[in-house]
């Protein structure tokens, strides 16, 4: 055997070696980082998601230096909104309403959502006189801190999210006894004609 | 003289060297098979979960949003798990003498979390952010497949990173409205005009930003 043939002979068993033996360990697939909610043998309660710190800026939202801060208080008697009402406010109202507030209430707010009809305890109609008549803020009340079977939700919706809705269920209530004059004269056309189908 | 090996043996000893070569290139083969396989990737495959939840069950049937439970999949780079609490806003009344979620209401008397298994497992060298790929356009079941339609939950894709970059060379292949992002049945037959569009107005990064190392290697 030449050294050249040996020499090639060698690099092919180290090739072959080096085939076989990787992606058995991949030590920086699994790094000392603690993932989303992974459990931790470090803290007492053994999760390594921490309680949220008032004061505190969460890791990963530096860039906006976003503290964390304590729930502020608010007037459940609030007529109006803490911010302009834009149609942007109301758009996103109806978005987050349709995912979180639909599934009981119903998107025309009746009150008869799919979880009710599988069985949960059926919540009032938005279109009674009492809550026709109910401030602003009483809405706001109800999704931060839940009302009789109604749990909170101040946990999936920021503080904005919620006068939002509130907004919208407004709206909602509005368009109950809404008449053609309430519509933009260069709209009626559409409406009448069934309005836009998307 | 009687020859050791019999004339034959020239035809086989060749044979073996030039078979070597395919013997090795049939070896890469089974390697790279293996490697895209589900043993490997874990995909297709539904995993144990303290409580069998179906997201069939409450996507198709139900009609909740992906949002009500997994609600940070807009703004963090974690989509979200439920809380137990969440679980409890319906089945405190519905089901709630169920055995199936004992340990749902075991988790909600105790405040000891729910124990789930992890679906979609990155390795720890990647960076991803749910948030940034929902903004710009990427759909839940282009990544995610029909979840709403799985019983089980499963990994579809098999995570890989010529998965990944598959997208990231071409988004205009795959991104839709932002308005349909949620929508799981989504489809269009128009991605040729419109893809290239989209990719434009939401400002989505040249390939030669998507693609490298330290987009997704931080």
């Amino acid at each position: 055997m030449t050294k050249a043939r040996r020499r090639l002979s060698g690099l092919i068993l180290c090739a072959a070696c080096v085939a076989l033996s990787s992606a058995c360990v991949q030590k920086m697939a699994s790094q000392p980082h603690e993932r989303p909610l992974q459990a931790s043998a470090f803290f007492a309660d053994g999760q390594s998601a921490r309680p949220r710190v008032f004061g505190t800026v969460p890791s990963g939202y530096t860039r906006n230096n976003a503290r964390v801060e304590p729930p502020q208080s608010f007037d459940p008697d609030a007529q109006d909104l803490p911010f302009p009402l834009t149609r942007e406010v109301l758009e996103r109202g109806r978005a987050r309403f349709d995912i979180y507030c639909a599934v009981c209430h119903a998107r025309t707010g009746e009150g008869d959502g799919m979880i009710v009809r599988r069985g949960f305890s059926r919540p009032p109609s938005y279109h009674t006189e009492r809550l026709r008549q109910a401030p602003l803020g009483h809405f706001f009340d109800v999704e931060t801190n839940g009302y009789g079977a109604m749990p909170r939700y101040d946990a999936q919706l920021s503080v904005d999210d919620r006068w939002s809705i509130a907004a919208y269920i407004r709206a909602l209530q509005l368009s109950r006894d809404a008449t053609l004059d309430d519509v933009p004269a260069d709209k009626r056309a559409e409406l009448q004609s069934g309005g836009q189908t998307k | 003289m009687h020859p050791t090996f019999h004339r034959s043996a020239n035809t086989v000893a060749r044979l073996s060297i030039y078979g070597a070569v395919f013997v090795l290139a049939g070896l890469a083969w089974v390697a790279v098979t293996v490697g895209r396989s589900s043993y490997v990737t874990e995909a297709g495959i539904a995993r144990r979960q303290p409580v069998p939840f179906s997201h069939k069950h409450h996507v198709s049937d139900d009609g909740i949003d992906c949002r009500y439970c997994h609600a940070t999949v807009e703004t963090s780079a974690f989509a979200g798990m439920p809380s137990t609490a969440t679980c409890m806003n319906c089945h405190s009344q519905i089901w709630s003498d169920s055995p199936v979620l004992e340990p749902v209401r075991a988790s909600y008397r105790t405040g000891e979390p729910l124990r789930w298994t992890r679906v979609h497992n990155l390795p720890g060298f990647v960076y991803f952010d749910h948030s940034i790929h929902v903004n710009k356009g990427v759909g839940c079941s282009t990544c995610h497949g029909r979840v709403d339609q799985m019983p089980l939950t499963y990994q579809v894709a098999s995570l890989q990173m010529e998965w990944c970059v598959e997208c990231h060379q071409n988004p205009a292949a795959y991104v839709r409205p932002r308005e349909q992002v949620f929508d799981m049945s989504w489809r269009t037959d128009r991605q040729d005009e419109q893809g290239a569009q989209l990719v434009k107005d939401y400002k989505i990064k040249d390939t030669h930003t998507l693609t490298s190392c330290s987009t997704c290697h931080r």
